[in-house]
């Protein structure tokens, strides 16, 4: 079956010819009118529509936005804070630096209607120190708004205020993890605390009720404020609503973002139809399906159960190009859609090679809080490193299993899992090459094998 | 410290975005290192006396955030992507045409002091893959060919230089 074709509802305009990201251009293509129309209406309904349209958070774990903003304690008579997390540090992921860069309106747009909907007065942009393009960008949109009126004290003649400011990181992945954020953005080093007590919703920034969303999650809320929460659940299926953006990249002939309802499409619709299959003479050997912190994985792999579909429950068998894209199959098959970057790795790969690469990753970003978290990165790096470089010894591959066991559920913040994920799944899928890596290391690598350490 | 009128006025702006002075934190470093190059010691005390904290308070934040550099680097910054889908696009090699090219090490500054190379984590655009930050432009697809090209311009806006 042919690849289902694109719904572009965020990504309407992104690298559209013409469309340009100044205020000018926005007005031309209706915008702000919805947020014209939704300071209109009674907050508690666009929270309601948010519940009915069965949203999903963009940014990694997929949590409900509508129960996320039915948690916020509005009785304690503190200032609310509505915070958008633009960090977009998970590798394989660039969907909201296209936002950011192409279009940014509409995430202001978003941002101040929900802003609206939970009578937020305050609200910060946090972007990664590794934009400061779009930071200015974002400074230079928000001006505009601002003199328009959109942004600012009484919004539109409304009596309703509300400040947008960008705030700047510095380079440090942790700070996407909501709660580190937060402590970054009180100017502290960005510690992940403890949850509970301290759940954003109610112990947020400066210990007051906060809500974080990711940027392309706030995009969503403009559409649902505009077509309503019930139009917003007919787009996908039931549980995974709305459209998902995939950024596709590696091996494949079409990297990308892609904008598909949510649900509809394979991941061999996706590698083969829409990012043309692999590179010249390559096959498919894996791939990454949510972003780095994602199990990985093996073509070739087959998986069985049974799933709901409506009432029924039916038996499923299915390659890894017979998975739908959506939160809820990856999560059966023991992975996740995460931040919806994908990321593919052809026959060229070395399995040890690439484990060691993300390795490196999360033994550099660990906030050094946790001790299993903390040292069990580092090992799980040093190991991987020395499978590279043929300086291993015989029971090394059992000593990473054994670290990576030891981190997850003993942790601060989910890093723990996410670092953790990655060694599991590839000792899981591709043992052979962990057990035969001081083979391998005595083979020079065919021309072709990327260098990834 | 001798801050740019600017950087002042700047500095100034910011604080009030804030409930709490504290949070100007890394504004303020952002605004001093790109006034200066790089946060000297005097500007730990500095920050610390303007927003109210310890001295401390400044340091530890510096030493987290990878971006906060206590040394001068080279005139231009050179990033490059070494995170998975840029390393599978040749990433390393376009590491290596930098370092080559302007006889340096990753993390080092070039004799003669105009360029850092610098091996970064995922810029979040591996879409685009191998990708490389210079000073504050992205330059994407940069495979050795285009590193070359980049870096002979870099050198070429160098020797104009009077
Ligand atoms: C280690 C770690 C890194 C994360 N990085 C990001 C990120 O870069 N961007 C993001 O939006 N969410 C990130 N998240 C998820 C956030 O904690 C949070 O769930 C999200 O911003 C909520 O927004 P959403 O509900 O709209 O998805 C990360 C989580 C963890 C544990
Ligand atoms: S799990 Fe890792 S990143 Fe998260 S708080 Fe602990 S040490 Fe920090
Ligand atoms: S891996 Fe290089 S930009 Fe993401």
């Amino acid at each position: 079956m042919p690849a289902p074709a694109q719904t572009r509802i965020i990504f309407r305009h992104i690298d559209e010819p013409g469309y340009t990201r100044d205020l000018a251009c926005y007005l031309r293509h209706d915008g702000y009118a919805v947020l014209r129309q939704a300071v209109t209406r009674p907050p508690a309904d666009l929270i309601e529509e948010v519940k009915k349209s069965g949203l999903r958070g963009r940014g990694g774990a997929g949590f409900p936005c509508g129960v996320k903003w039915g948690l916020v304690d509005r009785k304690s008579g503190k200032p609310i804070y509505l915070i958008v997390n633009a960090d977009e540090s998970e590798p394989g992921t660039f969907k909201d630096r296209a936002i950011i860069h192409q279009d940014p309106h509409q995430l202001i747009e978003g941002t101040m209607i929900s802003c609206f909907a939970n009578n937020v007065q305050q609200a910060y942009i946090y972007i990664r120190g590794e934009m400061p393009h779009g930071a200015r960008i974002l400074e230079q949109a928000i001006a505009e708004a601002r003199a328009a009126n959109f942004v600012g004290p009484n919004i539109l003649g409304t009596g309703y205020s509300c400040e947008l400011f960008v705030h700047r990181g510095a380079g440090a992945y942790i700070c996407g993890e909501e709660t580190g954020l937060i402590e970054s953005l009180e100017g502290k080093r960005a510690n992940p605390r403890i949850k509970p007590p301290y759940f954003p919703a109610v112990l947020g920034l400066y210990q007051c009720p906060t809500i974080v969303n990711n940027v392309e999650t706030l995009c969503h809320v403009k559409y649902i404020a505009q077509h309503g929460g019930a139009a917003f659940s007919q787009i996908g299926t039931p549980g995974n609503t709305g459209t998902r953006i995939f950024c596709v990249s590696g091996h494949v002939q079409r990297p990308g973002y892609y904008e598909f309802p949510a649900g509809t499409i394979t991941l061999g619709q996706l590698l083969y139809d829409v990012c043309g299959g692999p590179l010249p003479g390559r096959t498919f050997k894996a791939v990454i399906p949510g972003g780095s912190s994602a199990k990985i994985l093996r073509f070739g792999e087959r998986f069985k159960g049974k799933r709901k579909v409506g009432a029924a429950l039916v038996d499923y068998d299915w390659g890894v190009e017979d998975v739908p894209m959506d939160f809820d199959s990856l999560g059966m098959i023991g992975t996740m859609g995460g931040s919806g970057g994908v990321i593919v790795m052809d026959d060229s790969v070395r399995m040890v090679d690439a484990l060691a690469n993300i390795n490196a990753f999360y033994a550099h970003e660990s906030c050094g809080q946790c001790t299993p978290c903390r040292e069990g990165s580092l090992w799980m790096k040093r190991i991987t490193t020395r499978m590279v470089h043929g300086t291993a010894r015989p029971e090394d591959a059992a000593l990473l299993q054994s670290v990576a066991d030891q981190i997850p559920g003993r942790t601060i913040c989910a890093f723990g899992e996410a670092c953790s994920w990655p060694t599991q799944s590839f000792l899981a899928k591709f043992g052979d090459e962990f057990r035969q890596y001081p083979v391998t290391k005595q083979t020079p690598p065919p021309a072709g094998t990327p260098a990834l350490v | 410290m001798n801050l740019k009128p600017a950087t002042l006025s700047r500095i100034d702006e910011v604080i009030p975005h804030y409930p709490v002075r504290r949070s100007a934190l890394l504004p303020l470093l952002h605004l001093i290192q790109e006034d200066l190059g790089y946060l000297p010691d005097e500007a730990m005390p500095w920050i610390a006396a303007k927003l109210g904290l310890e001295p401390i308070q400044v340091y530890e934040v510096v030493t987290f955030y990878p971006m906060f550099r206590r040394r001068p680097i080279g005139r231009r910054h050179i990033k490059v992507c070494r995170t998975l889908s840029c390393a599978l696009r040749g990433g390393h090699e376009t590491c290596a045409t930098f370092e080559r090219e302007f006889h340096t090490h990753c993390g080092e500054v070039s004799p003669g002091g105009e360029v850092t190379v610098e091996f970064v984590e995922c810029l979040a655009s591996c879409g685009t893959a191998p990708v490389v930050l210079i000073d504050d432009e992205l330059h994407e697809h940069v495979d050795v060919a285009k590193a070359q090209q980049l870096s002979n311009q870099i050198k070429a806006a160098a020797a104009a230089r009077p």
